[in-house]
């Protein structure tokens, strides 16, 4: 802390922890700035683990975990970090706190880490990481660069959470695995046939959309998602 | 604050000491949560090996299930003969690290010779493969569970069949994968294709070996095939590549299996000595391995 202190001699009147600039570093990418519909970042995972919510849920705590610390780390270090070598040392910041999160997640939740699988690895490759390291931490002080390294952290997580709740739902009929549009039950009978009994919904012939399971349909999710927000946000209108 | 943080030397400093720092915390890290790991994947294994005998357990508990339904874990080599001092014990050995090291290469450069395979895999790694089996009791009968690995679209698939008592007879089956198409090959480790494995035979009715095939336009009453997943040809495929290859190592175990509960059967029915030990030799005879 003291090398930032000694940096940052600039003299400005010391600002409240809330003040309307540090709320806007994180309201700002909620909608406005939003990483995903605005930027169009990131997007690789938003199609990959969408599937279901619960995966996009724990993506999301993920990434927050790894963009708020790497946010912070980098910000301590902003003076310190040479500049020729700079997206390196992002580079290692962020290995290092993936690699931490995907220990954790196999030492604790095994079989949630189990279904992310290498998507855990790849938050490494999220442009929103570097994005947000290179654009804003390597510039300004710890706590503006942790709540920006939040906003942007739900930004993203909001976007996956609306997108994962829709393809679950449509795909697969169900909500944080649980059947809410009744359930298919099958039964195998001795003659070797599969027997099925279905309630709810799918009793009066409703079927699930195997389209919203695939990756295309997450990308039509995030585009209807794009529209619904520039519909209602006219600073998003291009002119 | 004299320090010029562009110089050369302070650059290629800060890099070391960011190097040594950033491996020291994941060393320690790693060392930390290791056991919690290794136990997670051990429940797992576990939790998979008691599915395929019909037994649903939870992660917390799978390893005390498993210890009270085992019979026996025993250690095949790649002729299907036991081991009787295996390197690792059965539980220990990671079919798809081995799988992985070189195992497939051998599988897919010698899949129409037998032979060669065989030779090949006698000679893999440091003593040839091993390949567990677990010996677990169900209803109070004996059941082999196998465990195998193979090759989806995307990575690998892996799964258990268990066999009856009668050396034959598919009591149960799970599959897994790691990253197959949700969906469609991803449905493996859906109920709906993994039951309909029960009660299939993986010899005909003639004793030839035959394994269960993935069929894709149906199985149609046929006792060694399943329905395939319309949409997931090649990963259907394989796992009927996994599950024929796989079972053909253990091919000698079973027939000895079926020997076994053949001469009981004999015994009941006929008081004809004889024709007993005529009937029995040959059976011996048609299961010794021809090479060792």
């Amino acid at each position: 802390m003291s090398e930032v202190a000694v940096a940052e001699k600039v003299k400005e009147p010391k600002e409240p922890l809330f003040s309307k600039k540090n709320r806007a570093l994180i309201s700002n990418p909620l909608d406005d700035d939003n990483p995903i519909t605005v930027q169009v970042l990131g997007i690789c995972s938003a199609l990959a683990i969408t599937v279901q919510l619960k995966q996009a849920v724990v993506m999301s705590v993920s990434v927050l975990f790894v963009l708020a610390a790497g946010n912070v780390i980098v910000s301590l270090m902003r003076n310190l970090i040479p500049n020729r070598i700079r997206i390196i040392v992002q580079l290692v910041i962020v290995a290092a706190l993936v690699i931490l999160v995907d220990q954790v997640l196999k030492a604790y939740v095994y079989d949630v880490s189990k279904a992310l699988s290498v998507f855990v690895g790849l938050i490494i490759t999220n442009c929103i990481i570097m994005g947000r390291l290179e654009a804003f931490a390597l510039a300004n002080k710890p706590w503006p660069a942790f709540l920006d390294g939040i906003g942007n952290a739900f930004a993203y997580g909001g976007i996956l959470v609306i997108v994962s709740f829709f393809r679950e739902l449509f795909g697969s009929g169900k909500i944080w695995g649980f059947p809410v549009l009744g359930e298919k039950l099958g039964a195998l009978l001795s003659d070797g046939t599969l027997a099925t009994k279905a309630t709810g919904l799918y009793a009066m012939g409703y079927v699930d959309n195997g389209l919203m399971i695939l990756p295309p349909m997450a990308l039509i999710t995030v585009g209807a998602l794009i529209w619904v927000q520039r519909a209602r946000n006219p600073k998003l209108i291009e002119a | 604050m004299a320090v010029d943080v562009n110089s050369n030397k302070y650059t290629f400093i800060f890099a070391a000491v960011m190097v040594i720092v950033v491996a020291t915390v994941l060393a320690v890290a790693s060392e930390f949560l290791k056991p919690m790991q290794k136990e997670n994947v051990a429940n797992e294994k576990c939790q998979n090996i008691l599915s395929s005998i019909g037994i649903e357990a939870e992660a917390a508990d799978a390893a005390a299930a498993y210890k009270e339904n085992l019979v026996k874990a025993v250690v095949l080599d790649a002729n299907g003969q036991v081991v009787s001092e295996p390197k690792f014990g059965a539980f220990n050995i990671d079919i798809l690290k081995d799988y992985k090291a070189g195992l497939s290469a051998i599988y897919k450069a010698n899949s129409d010779d037998m032979e060669a395979m065989t030779t090949a895999l006698l000679a893999f790694g440091d003593g040839g493969v091993n390949y567990p089996m677990f010996v677990l009791s169900k209803g109070g009968k004996d059941v082999y569970v196998v465990p195998m690995v193979g090759t989806g679209l995307w990575g690998p698939v892996w799964g258990y069949v268990t066999v009856a008592g009668d050396g034959k007879t598919v009591v149960g089956a799970v599959f897994d994968h790691k990253s197959e198409t949700p969906g469609l090959g991803a449905e493996i480790n859906q109920a709906s294709f993994q039951k309909p494995f029960e009660g299939k035979t993986i010899f005909d009715e003639s004793g030839e070996f035959t394994g269960i095939k993935v069929m894709k336009g149906g199985a149609k009453g046929s006792n060694h095939a399943v329905d395939a997943i319309s949409g997931g040809t090649i990963t259907s495929n394989g796992v009927t590549e996994m599950i024929v290859r796989t079972l053909k190592i253990y091919e000698p175990y079973f027939r000895e299996l079926q020997a076994e509960t053949e001469t009981t059967e004999v015994v009941e029915l006929s008081l004809d000595s004889t024709a007993l030990a005529l009937n029995f030799e040959q059976i011996v005879d048609g299961i010794e391995p021809s090479a060792e």
